[in-house]
């Protein structure tokens, strides 16, 4: 038997490559390299990858192939803006995790013990938060572009597993992290089970592991089978984004996670899975709509109703921005339901929208400390707007975006995706979510209060002076999340442009 | 033997899997059921491949194999980091983090 070696689009590819060389080689520096310039090679390694893979998803932002790599992977339109907001918002996240300030030295060392110490004393950092980052990013880079079942589960896996461990790296409250990444290990590996189960039945279904296949098939084959491989399949990608039935994780790993972490990790895991869902709902199940869209309608309100109440009794601010990403999975969600050209626009503005403002959110709030470490307790950010009053007003105006309070890029995003899933006939929807923003809106704006209209309390809490790179990943995740309030047609157009998805 | 049994045998072993994850206290005992599960969906891999008379199943209970060998090595890194630092293994005992 000859084997063909498979043809390989290398220039569709490149985006990917160039990262996932990256990570390779910073596995390589953190191994051979000595410590006093490792940190600064390492970001500059990541830096110039992520925007190498930027310039070279511009170039090819206007060809669409379905055999980029065999029948594995699709580069389309609206694969390649996903593509670009997931390198654009990691760009802004890895300056701040750059601020080694925030992890562990040593991760093997025990917390407290006197290797630690040492670690610590003689400025013996370990880096290799910065390969398992670029793995991460290269996973979240492919995932929305696979189509097959092997692809998306591998891709589900590369990016997975080095977030579990960037979630147990904290420098301070070590258990606590620790803990954080036992949760989130053993209940995304849990998730990611089932996805594997429903990947099997609808293999059993297709006969075959492409989407298009997959599509192609309907009504021809057992629907018992189909049925169970999209329950299953959903409930792994659902407990990606932070679904309700499926977010018990979530608040619990974005509290104990470092903060530049959670960053990371609420901004750009929810574009490549968003990203992958959106893909397989509207070209795997497209044919199939009248069996998922009741469903998923149902978990869309339910998450959009739970995040926003269970938000409002929350003391801890990274608790209380997790819930509000649960509520904002199920804003996302009624882009799917939508199941339109106006819905995968709409999305694609809504998750670059919302990722810049929850990077620049967590970034502030990685600044917010007294002697011990970072303060998340909201009983103690009493007042903070007297102290820092520009820090105030950034957080204010961070909040008021995800609160979608007219003029500012939240707003913009809730009304496309709602109108979208109005025009597909979709009100159930339209009227739970706007009475949940207007839910959510009262703790935003509460914790507003609570910032500017109350007298500070006598306490060590501060906001410390950031360093160049926080600054700068803060002020320009801010600045474009105000840019696009003020004039949404610049993304807007062009994720309009951009909202094709190819078979 | 009909073909169907396997898939009967593997949905049994994922239930078995799916309800340990839920039960069971000791994280590695955890682990352990979702591996259960891993293997449940290979089965069933191989036997649609059997159905379908294509061998793509096939291909991909390899990859499994893979992806589940990588998923050890990460997650039995951050079970013996807790173990260290706690002295349990037990998802119980992990609790710091409020409800």
């Amino acid at each position: 038997m000859m084997l063909t070696a498979p043809a390989l689009g290398y220039l569709l590819l490149s985006p990917m490559i160039i990262v996932f060389a990256a990570a390779v080689i910073g596995v390589l520096v953190e191994a051979f390299m000595g410590k006093t310039h490792r940190a600064a090679v390492q970001l500059t390694i990541s830096i110039g990858a992520l925007l190498l893979a930027l310039v070279q998803l511009w170039r090819i932002r206007d060809i669409s192939s379905t055999t980029a790599a065999v029948n594995s992977v699709t580069i389309d339109k609206a694969g390649v803006f996903i593509q670009a907001t997931v390198v654009i918002l990691a760009l802004i996240a890895v300056l701040l995790i750059a601020d080694q300030d925030n992890f562990t030295a040593q991760a093997s060392a025990l917390p407290g013990s006197s290797e630690e110490a040492v670690a610590l004393s003689q400025k013996n950092q370990q880096t290799e938060i910065f390969p398992l980052f670029m793995f991460a990013v290269g996973g979240m880079m492919l995932f929305p572009v696979a189509t097959d079942l092997i692809t998306l589960f591998v891709a589900l896996e590369v990016f997975s597993l080095p977030l579990y461990l960037l979630a147990g790296l904290s420098r301070r409250r070590r258990l606590l992290s620790q803990e954080a990444a036992l949760k989130y290990f053993l209940l995304g590996a849990y998730a990611s089970a089932f996805f594997l189960f429903g990947a099997a039945f609808l293999y059993g279904y297709a006969g075959t592991i492409s989407l298009a296949g997959i599509s192609s098939a309907a009504g021809s084959a057992n629907e018992v089978f189909l049925l169970i491989g999209i329950i299953f399949v959903s409930i792994g990608l659902l407990f990606k984004i932070s679904a309700v039935p499926f977010h018990s994780w979530t608040p619990d790993v974005y509290q104990g996670a470092p903060t530049p972490v959670t960053a990371f990790m609420a901004a750009c895991t929810k574009v490549a899975a968003f990203g992958a869902i959106l893909r397989i709902f509207y070209i795997g199940f497209a044919e199939v709509q009248t069996m998922w869209r009741p469903i998923i309608t149902v978990i869309a309100i339910l998450t959009m109703v739970f995040g926003s109440v269970v938000a409002i009794a929350q003391r801890d601010v990274k608790r209380m921005l997790a819930y509000s990403s649960i509520a904002h999975a199920g804003f996302l969600l009624s882009g799917v339901v939508a199941l339109s050209k106006d819905g995968l626009a709409a999305s694609l503005f809504y998750l670059m929208a919302y990722g810049l403002t929850t990077l620049a959110a967590f970034g502030i709030i990685s600044l917010v400390r007294d002697s011990t470490g970072e303060v998340t307790d909201l009983n103690r950010w009493v007042g903070l707007g007297k102290k820092s009053p520009l820090v105030g007003s950034i957080f204010a105006f961070l909040l008021l975006s995800f609160a979608g309070i007219p003029l500012t890029s939240g707003f913009i995003g809730k009304f496309a995706i709602f109108s979208a899933a109005y025009e597909s006939g979709r009100i159930e929807i339209v009227v739970t979510g706007v009475l949940a923003s207007a839910i959510a809106a009262f703790f935003y704006i509460r914790v507003i209060i609570m910032i500017f209209f109350t007298d500070p309390v006598n306490d060590s809490v501060s906001v410390v002076i950031p360093t160049v790179k926080s600054k700068l990943s803060i002020a320009v995740a801010t600045i474009a999340s105000i840019i696009l309030g003020l004039a949404p047609s610049l993304l807007l157009s062009s994720a309009t442009n951009f909202a094709t998805f190819i078979k | 033997m009909a073909v169907a049994n396997y898939l009967y045998l593997s949905a049994i072993l994922f239930t078995i899997g799916a309800i340990g994850v839920v039960v069971r206290r000791n994280s590695i005992v955890v682990f352990m059921c979702i591996e259960l599960m891993l293997n449940a969906a290979n089965l069933a891999f191989v036997t649609f491949a059997r159905i379908n008379s294509n061998l793509e199943g096939q291909v991909v209970a390899f990859f499994t194999m893979v992806v589940a060998a990588c998923e050890v090595v990460v997650g039995l890194a951050i079970i013996v980091t807790i173990y260290r630092s706690r002295r349990s293994a037990s998802v119980d005992d992990a609790s710091l983090l409020k409800r």
